[in-house]
Parts: structure tokens; C-alpha cells; sequence
């Protein structure tokens, strides 16, 4: 029994705001991946133009200074492809990128594919491990600190973050290797300074993959602590943001408990800013990765970049610089899936 | 006042603490809504009268001081135990909140909002008869029932109201508090809301205290209106009486600025009113409406009025009434 | 009564009564910073060492930065003479922390400059404009975020060189584009506002717009954003002369790190050559910060109202 007069009438009769049968989630992953492609392609130009269109002679600069006669330029011209046009040279790279063909290394005289292969677990260990705990530990005190805001706790933890949020991550690391690694005063050192495996173990035994998480300790405590600041802070504040927000009274006036509006409305829309945020840092982990394992000599990809800077080993940088740009374009396009899914409000 | 009124506001106080100081929202009023029964509050904003509603679930901010008595049908909400103030919340008393937009969690269908009251307070339900019953309020506010899968930010403005509408109702409450629950909805649209409204109390007996500053709507709608100004009742009285013939100035003004069509006086009456309600911060003595009220005297100044009865049902807060005007005495 | 009765009235042309009304509006958004005490110690913090930058000469003798010239023991510890004590080549740490403020601070204001000169246009202008312009200018900023800044400020630098302007032009190219996502939004919020549609219904044009109610209400957001920015490009210096891309031939925090690590000051226990350097980066990039969230909040009604 309806309590309106004529419902036929009053339900044809307004315009929706948008439309509702709308774009769904289908729609929206596939505009997100050709959005990815795209960024995929304009990075691929940059990492061509950065290195081929250089100032100078591009063969003067690449070959090192040895190259002297026009006869011996003309021929590393050839070999390298640089006699022909720059859209044409673009394409002959994208081939042979497409193919894994990245080059040759100066140092190593080992292809750069070959190389990049080699160091990139470790990395992907180092990132992975401190993005994961960054995450959750840095939301669980955003929310902490939200709740119980003004309290010690929060001065504590929002003070902490912000200083560690001014730290360069390496500079912590180098603090953490200082005091946990070498040891200070009368404090003895307890985890290995460096690397990632003791000399006289064997990597794939039981005891080697401890070994080797015994080494991973400082430098993924190092980004963790570097991270999980950014995202506290961020957390806390889309909360206390969240928490100023009309629809929580209502489910207060439903005779939720205040633990349960607390969890399924609050931080759960606050999350949506914080997943924006930890989707946009990606780059800045992999960045911090790199100087991690610099400093803690970790033989992942940062170090090999880092390594090639002194040559200059061109390949390799220009190597590192795809793959790194890849991930982080391949880890966005996650993370806006993530986003897509949790937030019905972008899909249309 | 009897002891069986559905909703009975004794005395009520509600002082919050500002980083200026304290701001005293609602400065004693009394308020009393019977079964059946819709009574209107009306006034403009910052009056107190939104406050005043979160008071009925006792939903004010941890920063509000509430002093006074909620009786909903004879217990006092403001000191009732938590097991007890819950089984209120929605399945006595509920309401539909101001501003639809802000007042629905984006991320969520509307279906499963409506749904949350009634797995709260009716968990025994189950998921089939829990959505049978979505639909049938969705239809009873006349959306169609495939229209709980959608989220708010795909409904109209009219349409998310009457989605409000549906969740207050979703656990048969003896008490709905309506606040202005047709302000930014188009006419046309606000017009089908308050059929929806008025229906409720006709075939289900349920009592509504409707909040507006539309004079006009209350006086269609309802049985009996309070006027508040700066937290306090300054009219009290029967819809129409007090609409058509009101007692104090601020009424008289409310209804003023309302025209109505086809009344060739009203055309040429100034209407509306100039300057602005008082900071509640910084209240001077006397009557808080003198420094606006067109008839405004000497006499207004010393103390703050006091509510008392002129009739049968009728009460005003105003030293002014019967009292001749400055020019008819002058003359 | 009319205004020209009263005496003492001045009639103020419209420049001055929108200087006079400019001018109040920075005087109560001063005073609401005051009352920030997170803003005003970063600002205090930020004085000390601007002060000490400008007055290097005065503080510590150049010549203490020559290595030729350096008599003093290496890696020594703090001692009387040398407070906090030596490095490598025997040179005073505390001469070199003084004058490697000055690189420091130089190269972090002058990048963000080119950050916020590009990001602050390429916001605007996607911001703005509706057509192709804004989008082609979105996809851009958008395509620039998604790369790490890091690796493509090595490979930046690798390719232009070592040197103090080349890593100025590093920092700059490669952080603007977080500012222009801001400004973007920023800009899009104010192009929604009345007075912009009333501008434009008397007939005022683009550039007007642009220039006369646009930019006046996105500067409050860029001034905010800029300190912010500065923070970011002190990290960002300090961490490429850590990794050996600075200029060799001046000092700064970054690269007395980098001498640090190469020498292995962390094993031999030379604290005062580590330490320090990287205190100053917290305390500079802190003060930095924590004025730029004071000003946000100052300038950002709704975050005041969370207060």
C-alpha cells in the first residue's frame, strides 16, 4: 500500500542527477589500463630522448672520448643507429625494448637485461616487504591517532612522523646501521652493516633464507620507518576529516555502537585519501630503495644504478630507469584498480 | 502536559563549549508532541531548532552541556542507560535529517542503509524477509524497490529524501522528527515529501515534530506550531491561528514573508525582515528580538519575556501583545 | 544624511580599497599563524639558519673549507679547537657545516622556484582551460607523476653533469608536478565560484580572468605549497649529492655526507662527521614543513575549522 498518491507519476517524473544504470566496474578497469598504456609510452620517449638527444655530440658523449678520427665516429654512428633519423632511431628502439634487448654494459660487458634480472628480487623483497608493513602499521596509527587525538599518544606518534617524514631515508638507514649495526658506546652491534648474505652460507639452504631475512631487518625497518609517517599522517587526517561528516549521525541515530560507526563508516571511507596517497608514493619507495640499498649494499637494482652513475654507464641507467618506471606505472594501475573497486563514486 | 504524551521537552538547556566561550543554543523550552499528533517547530537558522532534535536521540556533540528532561513516551532520553537508549534510537524515534546529501554514506547502496536499523534492531529478521521489507518502503515513498542497489550520488535530490524518509521508517518508530526535510528540493518535489509525511501520520497513527523555517509548509501540515528564536519559544499555538493570526511580532513576520497567492494586501505589505538573528555568543538583556522587532519599546528592555497563555492552547513570549501600537497611541 | 555630509570621509578609489582590504587580509592571516606554535617554531627554526648561511663569512673562515690549506688530524674528534671536529682531509666540521648551509638552502630555493614557475603554470593552465589544452597539460602532469623522481633525476643528472645549476635544473624539472595537481585543483574549485561566471558575463576575458580573480585566489595555496616545495627540494639535493651527482667543488649537508660514507665514517665510529649534517637536513626540511602546514591551515578555512 503506498502512502503517495500516484506512484507512476512520481517516479518518471525527475532526472536523475547522473546516470544510474552508469559505467560500471568493467568500463572503468578498461579506461584505467589504457591510461596506464599511455603513461607507459610517454615514459618509454623521455627514457629515448633523455639519453639519445643528449647536448653534444651524442657520440662523443656515449663514446667516452675515444673516439677520434670522423672514420671511427662515422662507424660507432652506424653500429649504434645514430646515422639514421631521430623518429626512426625512436622505433629501432622500441623494437628491440619490446624484444629485452636493453643494451650493454659498459662495467659488467654483460647484456643490461641480463643484469637487471639478476638484482631484481632482491629489490622486489626490499619494496615489497617495507610497503606492505609502512602500510599497515603507518594506518593503524593514523587511526589511533584520530580517535584519541590531543592525547600523548597522538603528540607522540604525529611529532615522530614528521620528523621521520624530514629524514632522508638513507641518512635514518645510516642511524639504524650506526647504532644496531656497528653498535655505539657500550651497546654491541647486532645485525649485519650490509649485504645480503653472509659470506660462508649457502643462500637457498633454511639457514641461508634466514640469513638472509636476518640481513633484510635493517634496511626494510629503514624505508618502513621512512613510509609509514607519510601515511599515518595522512590517515589521521582524512579521518578527523571523515569524522566531521554528516551520514556518521545518522548511523549513530540507527543505534550503531560507536565502535561499529567508527569502523564501517569512518575508516573505511577515510582509507579511500590514504589508498590515493600510498598509490601516488610508490615512486617515492622506489626511490628510497635506492639509496637504501646503496647504503646497506643490498644487490638489488638501486645499487646497480647507483653503481653506474661513476662510469657513466648509460645502458644500465637507462635500463633502471624503464624497469623502475614500469613497476611504478604497473603498481599505480593496481592501485587505482584497488581505489576503482573500494569507491563506487569514480566509476562513473 | 500528561503522562502519556509521546514526547514530552521539559525544560531544556543546551550550552556548547566554544573555544570563545560558551554559546548557549537552547535556553529553556518546552515542547510536548501527542500520538497522531504533528506539531511544527519553526524559525530561522541557528535558532536552536536542530539542536533541539539531536536532543531526542541524544545525539548532541561531546562539547554540548544538556540540562532538562526528554521524555519519550515517559522515560527520559538524556539519562536512560545505553541498552535502553538504543532500543530507541530508530525503533522509537527517528529521524529524517537535514540535507540528504551529506546525511547518506556515498560509498554505500542505499538498499543496505536502509537495511543497517533493521539488522540492528531486528536481527532475528533474516536477509530475505530484511529485503522484502526494503522494498516494500521504497515503494510505500514512491521509488521503485530496484532502486536500493544504487548508490546516493546517482539519485536526485528528491529522491535521496524520500530514501531518507524510508530508512526512518524502516523500524515502525512511534516518533518521526522531520528537519526541513523539504529545503532545497523544488516545489513540485516538496510537495509529493510532504504527501508521503502527512500520509504517515493519517494511517499510521505516528506522531511527527516537523522543523522548518517555511511558515507556510507547517501551517498546511500541521496540528500544532512552536516558533523559537535564539533558543527560546517565543509562539506557541494551533497551525492555523498561529499562521493566520499571530501573536508575537516574530511570528507575524515569519508568516509575512511568505506571500500568499491571490491575496491582494500581501502584495503590497513590505515582507521579510531586516537584519539578523543574535549571536548566541553575546546575548544582550531584555527581549533577544527587540533590536528587529517593528514593535519594539521601552518596555522590551529590561528582562526577557516570559511565555504566557492568551487562549486556550496559545501561548506567546511577548510584553507587547495588546498593548497599543507607538503610532496608534501617538494619534 | 548622505556620505558627502560627513566630514572626515575620504572617498577611496577602487585600487585602494582593494590594497586596504589586501592589506587587512595579510595582517589576519599573520596573526592566525602567530597562533600556530608548530608554524611560528618552524619559522624560528627556519631564521637561525638563514641566519647563519648569510653570515658564514662572519661565523666561520673560508679558508677552512680548503683542503690544501687543513692541518687538522683526520677524522678527529670534537676537541676545543675543532667542535665538531675533522673530517677526511683534516678540515673543521663545523666550517663545514656552516657554509654547506649555504649551498643547501641555494640550491632548494632555487629549484623550487622552477618547480613552482612550471608546476604552478602547467597547473593553471590545465586547470582552466577546458579543451584540448587542459587535457593535453593533465596527461602530461599525470604521465610525470607516475615516474619515480629518483632514478630519472640520476639519469638527468648523469646525462647533463655534475655542477650546481645542473642539479638545480634536476631538482626543478623533476618536482613540479605534485605542485601542479594542486594547483589544478585548486584553480578548478575557483573556476566553479560565482564571481568568476559574473567576471565573465561583463565581459572580461580570458587573460583577465585569469590574471585578476584566478591567480590572486590560487597564490594563498601556492605560497603554502611552495614552502612545502622547498622542503622537498633540500631532501632531494642532499640525497643526489649523497649518491655522488652533486657539484664537487662546493660543500654542502649532502656531500659531507657522501665523504662520510665513502670513508666509512659510520665504522670507524666518526659520529660528528655523520651526525650532524643530517640533523641540520631534519631541522631545515622539519621547519619547513611544519610552516607549510601552519600556512595550509591558516589559509584553508576548512582545516581551520577542525581546530
Amino acid at each position: 500500500m503506498s502512502l503517495v498518491a500516484e506512484p507512476g507519476l512520481v517516479a518518471e517524473g525527475e532526472q536523475p542527477e547522473a546516470r544510474s544504470r552508469g559505467r560500471s566496474y568493467g568500463s572503468y578497469v578498461v579506461v584505467k589500463v589504457l591510461g596506464s598504456i599511455g603513461s607507459l609510452l610517454f615514459m618509454l620517449l623521455v627514457n629515448f630522448f633523455l639519453f639519445r638527444v643528449l647536448p653534444g655530440n651524442a657520440a662523443q658523449t656515449l663514446g667516452r672520448g675515444r673516439l677520434n678520427t670522423p672514420a671511427q665516429v662515422a662507424a660507432f654512428n652506424k653500429a649504434y643507429g645514430l646515422d639514421k633519423s631521430v623518429p626512426q632511431q625512436f622505433l629501432i628502439f622500441l623494437k628491440s625494448t619490446a624484444h629485452g634487448d636493453l643494451g650493454l654494459s659498459v662495467k659488467y660487458r654483460l647484456p643490461v637485461s641480463q643484469l637487471i634480472m639478476d638484482r631484481l628480487w632482491p629489490t622486489l623483497l626490499l619494496v615489497g616487504l617495507s610497503t606492505i608493513l609502512s602500510t599497515l602499521i603507518g594506518v593503524y596509527l593514523g587511526i589511533r591517532g584520530a580517535w584519541s587525538r590531543g592525547s600523548v599518544f597522538d603528540k607522540i606518534s604525529t611529532s615522530s612522523s614528521l620528523t621521520l617524514y624530514a629524514m632522508p631515508e638513507w641518512w635514518l638507514g645510516l642511524m639504524l646501521i650506526a647504532g644496531l649495526g656497528v653498535g655505539f658506546a657500550f651497546v654491541p652491534g647486532i645485525f649485519p652493516t650490509g649485504g645480503l648474505h653472509s659470506p660462508d652460507v649457502n643462500p637457498s639452504s633454511l639457514h641461508g633464507v634466514l640469513d638472509t631475512t636476518w640481513h633484510l631487518v635493517l634496511p626494510v625497518a629503514t624505508l618502513t620507518l621512512a613510509y609509514l609517517a607519510e601515511y599515518s599522517l595522512i590517515m589521521r587526517s582524512s579521518l578527523l576529516d571523515e569524522l566531521g561528516e554528516d551520514y556518521l549521525q545518522t548511523a549513530r541515530a540507527k543505534g550503531l555502537r560507536d565502535v561499529v560507526v567508527r569502523n564501517r563508516h569512518a575508516v573505511r571511507n577515510a582509507l579511500l585519501p590514504t589508498t590515493t596517497v600510498i598509490a601516488l608514493n610508490i615512486g617515492f619507495v622506489v626511490s628510497g630503495a635506492i639509496t637504501v640499498e646503496t647504503v646497506f649494499s643490498i644487490p638489488g637494482l638501486g645499487l646497480l644504478s647507483t653503481e653506474a652513475i661513476g662510469v657513466p654507464d648509460f645502458a644500465v641507467l637507462q635500463g633502471t630507469f624503464l624497469v623502475a618506471s614500469a613497476g611504478v606505472i604497473a603498481a599505480n594501475l593496481v592501485a587505482n584498480l584497488i581505489y576503482g573497486w573500494l569507491d563506487p563514486r569514480v566509476r562513473t | 502536559m500528561s503522562e502519556s504524551s509521546l514526547l514530552a521537552i521539559r525544560d531544556l538547556h543546551v550550552t556548547y563549549a566554544t573555544g570563545d566561550g560558551p554559546l548557549s543554543a537552547v535556553r529553556g523550552v518546552d515542547l510536548t508532541v501527542e500520538r497522531g499528533q504533528i506539531v511544527g517547530v519553526a524559525g530561522e537558522s541557528g535558532c536552536g531548532k536542530s539542536t533541539l532534535a539531536s536532543t531526542i536521540l541524544r545525539l548532541q556533540p561531546a562539547n554540548a552541556t544538556v540540562t532538562g528532561r526528554v521524555l519519550f513516551d515517559g522515560d527520559d532520553v538524556l539519562t536512560m542507560r545505553w541498552g535502553a537508549l538504543r532500543a530507541v534510537r530508530w525503533a522509537g524515534a527517528s529521524i529524517v535529517f537535514q540535507g540528504a546529501l551529506h546525511s547518506l554514506n556515498p560509498v554505500q547502496r542505499v538498499g543496505d542503509q536502509i537495511a543497517e536499523p533493521i539488522r540492528v534492531h531486528q536481527p532475528a529478521l533474516g536477509e530475505r524477509a530484511t529485503t522484502s521489507r526494503i522494498a516494500e518502503l521504497l515503494e510505500q515513498v514512491g521509488l521503485d524497490p530496484a532502486r536500493a542497489r544504487s548508490y546516493p550520488h546517482q539519485l536526485s535530490g528528491g529522491q535521496k529524501q524520500r530514501v531518507m524518509i524510508a530508512m526512518a521508517l524502516a523500524c515502525d518508530p512511534q516518533l518521526v522528527v522531520a528537519d526541513e526535510p523539504t529545503t532545497a528540493l523544488d516545489v513540485m518535489v516538496q510537495a509529493q515529501v510532504l504527501d508521503v509525511l502527512s500520509a504517515l501520520v493519517r494511517e499510521r497513527g505516528v506522531g511527527m515534530m516537523m522543523i522548518s523555517h517555511d511558515l507556510s509548509v507547517l501551517a498546511d501540515l500541521c496540528d500544532r506550531i512552536t516558533v523559537m528564536y535564539a533558543g527560546r519559544v517565543v509562539e506557541e499555538g494551533p497551525a492555523a491561528e498561529v499562521f493566520a493570526d499571530a501573536l508575537h511580532p516574530y511570528s507575524g513576520a515569519l508568516s509575512a514573508a511568505f506571500p500568499r497567492v491571490g491575496d491582494p494586501d500581501a502584495r503590497f505589505s513590505p515582507a521579510g525582515l531586516p537584519g539578523d538573528p543574535p549571536d548566541p555568543r553575546h546575548l544582550t538583556q531584555g527581549c533577544s528580538f527587540a533590536p528587529r522587532c517593528p514593535r519594539a519599546a521601552d518596555v522590551c528592555l529590561p528582562a526577557e519575556p516570559e511565555l504566557a497563555t492568551y487562549a486556550e492552547g496559545r501561548a506567546a513570549a511577548c510584553v507587547r501583545i495588546g498593548q497599543p501600537d507607538a503610532q496608534e497611541a501617538a494619534s | 544624511m548622505s556620505v558627502s555630509d560627513a566630514p572626515s570621509v575620504r572617498r577611496l578609489s577602487t585600487r585602494q580599497l582593494t590594497r586596504q582590504r589586501r592589506l587587512a587580509s595579510y595582517r589576519r592571516t599573520w596573526r592566525a599563524f602567530r597562533s600556530h606554535r608548530s608554524g611560528m617554531l618552524g619559522l624560528g627554526i627556519l631564521l637561525v639558519f638563514v641566519v647563519v648561511a648569510l653570515a658564514a663569512p662572519i661565523l666561520a673562515d673560508s679558508k677552512g673549507l680548503d683542503v690544501t690549506l687543513a692541518n687538522g688530524p683526520v677524522l678527529g674528534a670534537p676537541s676545543s679547537h675543532y667542535w665538531l671536529g675533522t673530517d677526511d682531509n683534516g678540515r673543521s666540521v663545523l666550517t663545514l657545516l656552516i657554509w654547506g648551509s649555504r649551498v643547501s638552502l641555494f640550491v632548494g630555493l632555487s629549484a623550487t622556484v622552477i618547480s613552482m614557475v612550471i608546476g604552478t603554470l602547467m597547473g593553471l593552465i590545465s586547470g582552466y582551460f577546458a579543451g584540448w589544452i587542459g587535457r593535453i597539460t593533465f596527461r602530461i602532469t599525470e604521465w610525470m607523476l607516475v615516474i619515480p623522481f629518483l632514478p630519472l633525476a640520476i639519469a638527468l643528472a648523469a646525462v647533463l653533469g655534475r655542477g650546481l645549476v645542473n642539479i638545480i635544473i634536476v631538482i626543478g624539472v623533476t618536482s613540479w608536478p605534485s605542485t601542479a595537481l594542486l594547483i589544478r585543483s585548486q584553480t578548478l574549485s575557483i573556476k566553479e565560484r560565482a564571481y568568476v561566471e559574473r567576471a565573465e558575463a561583463i565581459g572580461g576575458g580570458r587573460w583577465h580572468q585569469m590574471g585578476r580573480h584566478v591567480l590572486p585566489n590560487v597564490m594563498p595555496m601556492v605560497f603554502a605549497n611552495t614552502t612545502l616545495t622547498v622542503a622537498a627540494a633540500i631532501l632531494t639535493e642532499t640525497t643526489l649529492s649523497f649518491l655522488g651527482l652533486g657539484d664537487p667543488t662546493r660543500t654542502s649537508w649532502g656531500t659531507m655526507l657522501d665523504s662520510a660514507y665513502q670513508v666509512g665514517a659510520i665504522t670507524t665510529g666518526s659520529w660528528w662527521f655523520v651526525i650532524p649534517p643530517g640533523v641540520c637536513v631534519v631541522l631545515v626540511v622539519l621547519a619547513f614543513t611544519l610552516v607549510g602546514q601552519a600556512l595550509e591551515e591558516v589559509l584553508n578555512p576548512r582545516l581551520r575549522a577542525r581546530q
